[in-house]
């Protein structure tokens, strides 16, 4: 099976599976890709699982999905890297995702993102020192009708300000 | 499987569903804006206040779709008064029971025949804030699956797609494809196996169409989809959606779920030969997606690139297999011509565009939310008549259609009819019905560059000029804005955007000029202002080559 | 298989059913510039260089990825085309850094050849100067990102020649780039042949043989052409 894998990776994998033995994660998503036979073109519908079971896509996890799934480690890392959704870093304990679509924009979402920017000294696609809060941007996420929207910790808020933001924020973060 | 469904279950549910409805039917909207107002709270509240003043068996109180003035939410409705409050709370919510034995409802109310409401022709989101999105058994009620049934039993695939065709139904995605003319091709392209894709991976920023169709009323999307494949000869389908739409999917699994045990889907379906699966892929953050090509890509589970065509999706296109692609709206749209006839849809709307557009309204207007509005109405009607115009007063400046890859069609040309071919002469699209509205403080520079600025963040890479392109241009808005640019800059920037726009690979590089284009071409003046004098004269004149470097 | 007649440039000429016009203008006479197509290989229709007018049909066409019709009539060059070319070498001169004096393929480069073809003495666009590093972990072979032009031939000929698939393109957009297996320096890779095809395929310098010099790496590409020949036609092998 490890066929297309030499030495190394080889023995990094079995690392992998060893430190894995005793996590039922794992488990949970190689029966998930057998759901899909471990076909190819289940590869994102098995990053979306991985990255809800682990909070991120580390390299060990990218290289036990290559492993089952019979793909160049190369193919699994263009795909994860290739759309936003997926993150290669650990998240922050809570996330702010702020909307940046059209609606948003011309109703403020710069404005509320620069307060969040400012008062926490963070950067969109970053974490907080304190590892609290990621603060993250979307394109869209469709509720224009109640821009400027943004998300958190999964609860989308409508009709943000600077001020509402950094009130919700500051819960979690103590700048 | 249970016993394949025959024609007559159809009409049982339908019955059954029509004899249990109750004197009264309080609707709460469900869909993700008035979610993110607590409207499951409101309808929880409304529950327990219907149970404490022992009403359960004349109220029903039912989880719904869009009801479309989403800056008014939560939205609740009351029938038969046909009473429409806004903003509800969980406090104020027990009022409106109170309200249906005489007493006050101490919740706003808004005018349910303002023309808002009036003005709109529903088609589209004819069920949408009535039939409750989570019982198969509501959308039956509405005369749900005939459609198929019928297109099943009496019709050839062929006489399918020419009704089709009859109806003069375009895409609803962007770019206005005849429907029946796609149809017709992948039904004639060999092929053992023919896949059908629905496109709900909604990217324009500003659009919200597509999500609420799907959260509203997903069995029409399905049974939409049904319908094609039985026209094309497909036995599978796939609904890539976006994953920042976790309601919509919920919502399409626990509907194919139903569907499936009703044999609504499967194999048989209604006691004919006609096999068709629906699957559900989860799309995982990019624009380019909703090209064709990317999104099979992407479906394959690979990098959602691009390819060239052709070879059209119809001709081979996913994993090989020749494909019908279409979007949610225009899957929407189906069940409804097959039920009412095509003569029927081609009666409405103007000579080219047929039917009805749903429109996101956002931006800087009085009511933002859905409309769905016959083609041809003016831009006038829908701005001001139905949005209110700009709010506090304000006067609107120019509306945005088709996102990133449309155009900001200037106040002066407000009395535009939308429809394909006159938007477009105004250098803008109808787009997936994105509707920005933008005042005098809006900045036609910065709103150029923000959508550069989206192009930019989301092109794959794979080619050139999108890639680096709009990279540059985007450099010479950021450079125009910071006053830092000269006339030659503009030049540079326009001859950019004429090869950006005819030498690109796919539709979002050929697109990502236009709103740039459209700006220069209505707000010049905006651009010029900006420009700092050439300290080199006028361009063309022999003058130093300007940042010239040698590799 | 029937043949096809068509027009390039004026000139009538019969070609296989099924050819590119890429492979009919070559028995025209007609040479159409490319950098990501490359003998041998698939073709993705990226670099936009070889695109090419076609009468009655409002865009311009990759030739690379259009096969011939009957009667087309096709336009190679034009004041149009050059001018959208030149600007597209431009994009990749001002894209990474591309400085031809202390290139290994100072002189053997097909970026570089195309850009004296088009005239092209200068950049408009300002350079935007990334630091995109180099990768020499490897024991035979270099890259250089910042002479990268992204045309993905290493890519494809690592996946579909060799079939190793060590190389791919990981991100989007500008900020697409050449990995190797899960982003690991080069000569950590595993699943590297050592093969070098990728490094014959590169049009640039981005890939070099390791201890070549300003203007040394010369490269060999119709050995890809070889190898995809003799065993598509089972040629220069015996079972023995």
């Amino acid at each position: 099976m490890l066929a297309t894998h030499s030495t190394s990776q080889r023995r990094r994998l079995q690392a992998v599976l060893e430190h894995a033995s005793g996590d039922k994660r794992f488990k949970i998503l190689e029966a998930h890709m057998k759901k899909f036979q471990f076909r190819h073109d289940a590869l994102i519908e098995i990053l979306h699982k991985a990255q809800e079971l682990f909070g991120y896509l580390e390299d060990d996890l990218l290289l036990f999905i290559s492993c089952k799934l019979k793909l160049p480690a190369s193919r699994v890392y263009g795909v994860a890297t290739f759309y936003h959704f997926f993150t290669l870093k650990p998240q922050g304990a809570h996330t702010c995702v702020v909307c940046m679509g059209t609606a948003c924009y011309v109703k403020g979402a710069n404005k509320v993102l620069a307060a969040i920017q400012e008062d926490l000294k963070v950067k969109p696609g970053e974490t907080t020192a304190d590892g609290q809060l990621s603060l993250l941007t979307a394109r869209c996420i469709g509720a224009c009708g109640i821009a400027p929207a943004v998300v958190y910790d999964g609860t989308v808020t409508p009709r943000q300000t600077a001020e509402s933001a950094l009130e919700q924020v500051r819960k979690w973060v103590t700048p | 499987m249970g016993d394949a469904m025959i024609l007559s279950d159809l009409t049982q549910i339908k019955a059954r569903e029509l004899a249990a409805r109750k004197k009264v039917v309080l609707r709460v909207c469900l869909a993700a804006g008035c979610m993110s107002s607590e409207s499951k709270g409101v309808k929880e509240r409304l529950e327990q206040a219907v149970a404490e003043a022992g009403l359960q068996e004349e109220v029903e109180v039912r989880g719904v779709g869009c009801m479309k003035l989403c800056c008014e939410g939560p939205l609740v409705q009351a029938d038969p008064e046909n009473a429409l409050y806004i903003k509800v709370t969980a406090q104020n919510a027990p009022s409106i029971v109170a309200a249906l034995k005489g007493g006050k409802a101490e919740v706003a109310r808004t005018d349910p025949d303002a023309p808002f409401f009036k003005r709109q022709l529903g088609i589209v989101l004819a069920n949408s804030g009535i039939v409750d999105p989570e019982r198969i058994e509501s959308y039956i009620a509405l005369d749900g699956y005939q459609a198929l049934h019928e297109v099943l039993h009496e019709m050839t695939p062929k006489e399918v797609v020419d009704a089709m065709v009859a109806s003069g139904l375009r895409g609803r995605g962007g770019a206005g494809f005849p429907t029946g003319l796609k149809w017709g091709t992948v039904a004639k392209s060999p092929g053992a196996k023919k896949y059908v894709i629905c496109n709900a991976d909604e990217g324009d920023p500003g659009a919200f169409m597509d999500r609420s169709v799907l959260e509203s009323d997903p069995h029409a999307v399905l049974e939409g989809m049904a319908i094609a494949a039985y026209a094309v000869g497909a036995d599978q389908g796939f609904i890539y959606v976006r994953a920042e739409y976790p309601l919509a999917i919920a919502r399409l699994q626990n509907a194919i779920k139903q569907a499936k045990q009703l044999g609504l889907l499967g194999s048989g379906v209604f006691e004919s030969p006609f096999n068709f699966n629906i699957d559900i892929r989860i799309g995982a953050g990019a624009f380019v997606c909703g090209e064709e090509t990317a999104l099979m890509a992407s479906v394959e589970g690979k990098r959602g690139t691009p390819r060239p065509r052709p070879p059209f999706p119809a001709e081979s296109g996913l994993f090989g297999c020749p494909t019908l692609i279409n979007n949610v709206e225009t899957f929407a749209n189906v069940p409804a011509i097959y039920r009412n006839g095509a003569e029927w849809f081609a009666g409405i709307g103007t000579e080219k565009s047929k039917g009805t557009k749903v429109f996101a309204l956002a931006g800087k207007i009085k009511n933002t939310g859905l409309i769905e509005v016959p083609m041809g109405t003016p831009l006038r009607v829908i701005v001001e008549e139905m949005g209110g115009g700009a709010p506090d007063g304000g006067r609107i400046k120019a509306v945005q259609t088709g996102g990133p890859s449309g155009g900001c069609i200037p106040a002066q040309h407000l009395d535009t009819p939308v429809d394909y071919e006159s938007l477009g002469k105004l250098g803008s699209i109808m787009g997936s019905g994105g509707m920005i509205v933008m005042d005098e403080s809006t900045k036609m520079v910065d709103v150029a560059r923000f959508f550069m600025e989206f192009c930019m963040d989301e092109s794959c890479g794979k080619c050139i000029p999108c890639r680096a392109g709009t990279v540059q241009m985007h450099n010479l808005l950021e450079k125009i804005l910071q006053r830092k640019a000269t006339v030659r800059d503009l030049l540079k920037l326009e001859e950019l955007c004429d090869m950006v726009k005819h030498t690109s690979l796919c539709g979002l590089g050929q697109t990502a000029p236009n709103p740039t284009l459209s700006t220069l071409r209505f707000f010049r003046n905006e651009y010029e202002e900006l420009l700092q004098p050439d300290k080199f004269g006028p361009p063309g004149n022999g003058g130093p080559r300007e940042s010239a470097r040698t590799p | 298989m029937a043949a096809k007649t068509l027009t390039i440039d004026g000139k009538p000429i019969s070609a296989e059913e099924g050819a590119t016009i890429l492979q009919a203008s070559e028995e025209a006479g007609a040479k159409i510039p490319t950098l990501c197509h490359l003998d041998g290989v698939y073709d993705v229709g990226a670099c936009r260089l070889c695109l090419v007018e076609v009468t009655g049909v409002p865009k311009l066409l990759p030739a690379c990825t259009t096969t011939v019709a009957e009667g087309m009539d096709v336009k190679t060059d034009s004041e149009r085309l050059r001018r959208y070319r030149r600007m597209i070498l431009e994009l990749l001169f001002a894209e990474r850094n591309h400085v031809c004096a202390v290139c290994v393929s100072n002189g053997h480069c097909e970026l570089q050849t195309l850009a004296y073809n088009h005239g092209m003495d200068h950049v408009r666009y300002d350079y935007l100067f990334p630091k995109w590093g180099v990768d020499n972990t490897h024991p035979l072979f270099g890259m250089d990102h910042n002479r990268c032009i992204l045309c993905t031939r290493c890519v494809r000929v690592c996946w579909h020649i060799e079939g190793a698939g060590t190389k791919n393109v990981s991100g989007r957009g500008a900020q697409a780039r050449i990995i190797t297996d899960l982003n690991i320096p080069w000569g950590e890779s595993d699943s590297c042949t050592r093969c070098g095809k990728c490094v014959q395929a590169c049009p640039t310098g981005a890939l070099s043989h390791k201890g070549s010099t300003v203007g040394e790496m010369e490269r060999d590409r119709g050995k890809l052409e070889f190898i995809v020949l003799a065993r598509e036609k089972k040629q220069w092998v015996t079972a023995d």
